[in-house]
């Protein structure tokens, strides 16, 4: 397939996401106001040239004085134009950044010169990006290398992908195609050639391009990493343990040494692995080998998600850090972005489904779901909600209820957003 | 040369009429033969000239490079460069552009010979310190040079990090040419700042000041304090490659994000650098030609300094989509778009200038008014990029590419342009061939416009900048605009060809051709090495051009 592209001499782009529409209306409406001023002002330069041309035997004129109005005037009315304008940039800039927090997240790589994709079942792709249509998506980007960006101009959107940290792009394709994606941050030799394509397709399409995909889930790989990388034989749990446990960490405070208090995110996470002593939890010793270039990028997204479906409180020692951290500053726990409804979805879900680690996408479908402690289940365990939901209620629609979960069929996202408690 | 005793100093003295242009048989260009007198001057108008000469070369090399890059982007496909050869050749267009050209072209080129002149002062505060920035500017300049030819740079002229601390191309000589450039910056600007203070004329106050000393001093104050944080910065580079020390890769636990934020600390600001002399010009200009003493006098200067201020205040609207907050993306976009006000307040006032004016159509006029309507479109669309939303689309595109030449060439360069002519006889003593002005300025406007405007809309339709290779339906914006960068390339390759023809042959000029206020023109041209014979002194405004009587007739001998 090739991508979408005007033919002819057009001047505007695809809308294929839900922020273009906005992005073009301002772009528009500025492109008037400059347009209006590209006439008038040079328009009364030219009127002026013409009729006060010099002519001969014309006197020089008299000195002119000045006037605080006029100055006034053309110094207070751009004022409110431009606090105007700056109030709708920023408006469409909250669209364009807002997350979902169902937002299906995809694992984004970029690397010279390649971009790098892995979806939420573990499927991976180079250079060109398949997402359902009318999904939110969260792209998760990190770099190994140097600067890159991801922009899609039939998206209207673009972010800057960092070595050393996460970076985030947030979306809604709303429009079947497929359209380019570049590069945008020079990189180096090949930069021009790291350009792929992104395929928006129907939900049930991008479901059954999936479906093949029979590998390991990112959180499977980094749970037989956590064994492998000896990281198990520290992070126990167990009293006088020399690393803290990481049950439940995800999305919650922690104290470190010296006083302060971080929120255990991504960057958190991705940091600790890979520049171990930067940020040593309280009570513990700057011990922990640095795992910078032992690890790769993928090895770290996979690490993240094992951790991430470590459920809180499971076992003895899981308070451990959390303790510390009460203990030395009173810290407060708090769960992140609950949606209200979440305890209730997840009762009922608990319910219908005793066993602990639970897969409710159907058999061959390969949205897996992480291990699920059902029984502990605390809305601490939800922060990473994700929008396997409506994949999995699309499932559950095709499939003819051959899930293991009894859930609802409907589509409608409020609906399907307190549904996946079994997704970590 | 006016006395003391003269009731107005800008005025020029009664003359006969037609009376015959003489050459002054002594001034700074002959009164010393040889290299060495040229080379260890400490005349601020030979500096000038030195500068004049070395500038231009540099614009030669830049503009080399960018015709490079315009021939490459003919076609989709990389066929003329190979992906290495048109990263180096981009790269060496902006350092050579910015760093040797753009930054030092009107201040120490037109300000250096024109700063004294106006001011009536003799020379500037340090003389010798003035020569020396001209050397440092040279061996900064060597060594950016060699960078490009033994190798190149292939780090784009902002040396982001971490690639530009990990490619393997001459980084670290260009870093240390930009730095070494750096200081020429430093010691340009307080020798303009003390000789703006201490030196003025008797009667000279601040506000009888001549508006291009106004934007020259907010440009030396911008100058004075950007420059060592871009200094220091490119230094970290080089001592980051060099032994590894983590400041800005994260593979040595650096921040990859603190090098934009120490760069465009400094090279926001510089892009006013640029412009303001320019605005500078322009302000002589547009009265001069118009007959009309300016419009809004201390709004315009004081414009100057709000924009030096408040630009040390936007650095992060080249980092909205970088990986910085959002919350200080929006704080940043607010700033950015309140810079917009003073460059308003210019526009409106050169225009009200002309309002009842008696104006007159000769080749700086016209880069001026050209100047005006380029300008116009590359601000307003500096307020497209100031609106958070529409800059995380159009962000590193060639919508960006075509803002910024739009300001630095459609702005900046057409301004030079106009003060290169302006002053051109008083610098050389001798006139420009009027005729080949003009067409040179309309070749220049239509040629700019031809080969940037297409690009706003490329830029629109998501075309990434710093592209060797593209998607192909992009290709048809990319013939105009070469198309266009050929007719340009040809209207400045005119000035240069007649320019320095007329440096030896023109007519020659008096010491006041255009019959413009200003002390620079009291004095012959070019001026004797002492710029002044007596110091004069000043009672009134810098424009005070209804109390000139008819114009004379000048009649240029050869």
């Amino acid at each position: 397939m090739n991508p979408q592209v005007p033919s002819d001499f057009e001047i505007f782009p695809v809308q294929a996401s839900t922020v273009a529409a906005d992005v073009d209306l301002l772009y528009i409406s500025m492109v008037a106001l400059t347009a209006f001023l590209c006439i008038v002002i040079p328009g009364v330069i030219v009127y002026f040239s013409v009729k006060y041309r010099r002519r001969p035997g014309v006197p020089r004129p008299p000195r002119m004085g000045t006037s605080l109005v006029l100055e006034l005037t053309w110094t207070i009315i751009p004022f409110f134009i431009v606090i105007g304008m700056f109030f709708w940039g920023s408006h469409v800039f909250f669209l364009q950044t807002t997350q979902d927090p169902n937002a299906l997240e995809i694992l984004t790589t970029g690397k010279q010169w390649m971009w790098k994709f892995q979806h939420k079942n573990g499927r991976r792709e180079i250079q060109d990006l398949h997402l359902p249509v009318n999904t939110p998506i969260r792209l998760k980007m990190a770099s190994e290398d140097v600067l890159h960006s991801v922009f899609i101009p039939a998206f209207r959107l673009k972010q800057d992908v960092l070595p050393g940290r996460f970076s985030y792009l947030n979306f809604t394709p709303n429009r079947v195609g497929v359209y380019h994606l570049f590069c945008n941050q020079y990189c180096g030799t090949s930069h021009s050639q790291m350009v792929g394509k992104v395929v928006v397709m129907e939900l049930a399409d991008y479901q059954k391009w999936l479906g093949g995909f029979t590998g390991d889930p990112p959180e499977k790989v980094g749970e037989a990493l956590f064994t492998s990388l000896a990281c198990n034989t520290c992070h126990t749990g167990d009293t006088g343990s020399r690393g803290p446990l990481l049950n439940g960490l995800y999305g919650h405070k922690v104290q470190l040494q010296g006083g302060n208090v971080v929120t255990a995110d991504d960057n958190y996470l991705r940091e600790s692995i890979l520049n171990s002593q930067a940020k040593v939890v309280f009570g513990y010793q700057p011990i922990m080998p640095s795992f910078n270039g032992v690890v790769s990028q993928d090895q770290v997204n996979a690490l993240i998600a094992y951790i991430k479906t470590l459920p809180a409180g499971q076992d003895t020692g899981s308070a451990k850090n959390t303790a510390a951290a009460d203990a030395n500053g009173g810290v407060v726990m708090s769960p992140e972005d609950q949606a209200s409804t979440t305890a209730l979805n997840n009762a009922s879900i608990t319910s219908s489904e005793p066993s602990g680690d639970v897969r409710i996408t159907s058999d061959s479908q390969a949205l897996q779901t992480a291990p699920n402690s059902s029984d502990i289940q605390t809305p601490q365990d939800n922060t990473n909600v994700t929008s396997s939901s409506v994949m999995q209620n699309q499932d559950a629609d095709t499939t003819a209820g051959e899930a293991a979960s009894p859930q609802p069929t409907g589509l409608d996202t409020t609906t399907t957003t307190g549904e996946q408690q079994g997704v970590l | 040369m006016s006395s003391i005793d003269a009731p107005n100093p800008y005025q020029t003295q009664t003359r006969p009429q037609s009376q015959e242009a003489v050459f002054p048989l002594v001034n700074y260009l002959n009164k010393t033969g040889g290299w060495k007198s040229w080379l260890l001057t400490a005349d601020h108008k030979r500096i000038a000239v030195l500068y004049l000469i070395t500038t231009t070369l540099s614009f030669l090399i830049g503009g080399l490079a960018a015709a490079l890059v315009r021939l490459e982007l003919l076609t989709p496909q990389g066929d003329l460069l190979s992906a290495d050869g048109y990263n180096k050749a981009f790269s060496a267009h902006g350092i050579v552009m910015v760093f040797m050209f753009l930054v030092p072209a009107v201040p120490a080129v037109l300000g250096n010979f024109l700063v004294p002149l106006m001011l009536g002062a003799k020379d500037l505060a340090f003389p010798k310190i003035n020569l020396l920035s001209w050397y440092l500017y040279m061996i900064g300049s060597a060594l950016c040079i060699y960078a490009i030819i033994a190798g190149g740079v292939d780090t784009g002229w902002t040396f982001y990090t971490p690639y530009s601390t990990t490619t393997n191309t001459n980084v670290i000589s260009a870093a240390v040419g930009v730095f070494i450039i750096g200081f020429s910056s430093i010691f340009t600007g307080f020798n303009f700042i003390i000789t703006v203070h201490k030196m003025r004329a008797p009667g000279l106050t601040w506000f009888r000041l001549p508006l291009f000393i106004w934007s020259i001093y907010a440009t030396s104050l911008i100058m004075i304090l950007g420059t060592p944080v871009i200094g220091i910065t490119v230094l970290m580079v080089a001592v980051e490659r060099l032994i590894h020390l983590g400041v800005f890769d994260p593979a040595f636990g650096g921040d990859p994000l603190l090098f934009q934020h120490l760069f465009w600390f400094y090279s926001h600001p510089a892009v006013y650098i640029m412009i303001l002399p320019g605005f500078g010009i322009i302000s002589e200009l547009i009265p001069c030609f118009a007959r009309r003493n300016i419009f809004g006098y201390s709004f315009i200067a004081m414009s100057s300094l709000a924009i030096a201020m408040v630009g040390f205040f936007v650095w992060g609207h080249h980092l909205f989509v970088s990986g910085q907050s959002p919350y200080a993306g929006v704080v940043f976009s607010a700033l950015s778009f309140v810079i917009g006000i003073p460059t308003a307040i210019k526009v409106f006032n050169w225009t009200a200038t002309l309002y009842k004016g008696s104006i007159s159509f000769e080749t700086p006029m016209l880069f001026a008014l050209f100047f005006i309507g380029l300008f116009l479109v590359g601000g307003m669309t500096g307020l497209f990029l100031a609106a958070v939303g529409l800059d995380v689309h159009v962000h590193d595109t060639y919508f960006v590419v075509a803002h910024f030449h739009y300001v630095m060439v459609g702005g900046m360069m057409l301004a030079y342009m106009g003060g290169v002519h302006f002053w051109f006889p008083k610098i050389s003593g001798r006139m420009y061939p009027e005729f080949l002005g003009r067409i040179s300025a309309i070749t220049i406007f239509i040629g700019f416009n031809v080969t940037f405007f297409p690009q706003f809309v490329m830029g629109y339709m998501g075309m990434p900048r710093q592209y060797h290779e593209y998607v192909s339906e992009y290709q048809v914006y990319h013939v105009l605009s070469t198309a266009g960068a050929s007719v340009l390339g040809l209207g400045f390759m005119m000035p240069i060809v007649y320019l320095t023809y007329a440096w030896f042959f023109g007519p020659v000029a008096g010491p006041n051709p255009y019959r413009a206020t200003g002390l620079e023109w009291q004095t012959s041209s070019p001026p004797v090495t002492e710029n002044f014979l007596e110091i004069p002194v000043v009672s009134v405004g810098p424009y005070e051009y209804s109390q000139f009587k008819e114009d004379d007739e000048v009649v240029h001998s050869r």
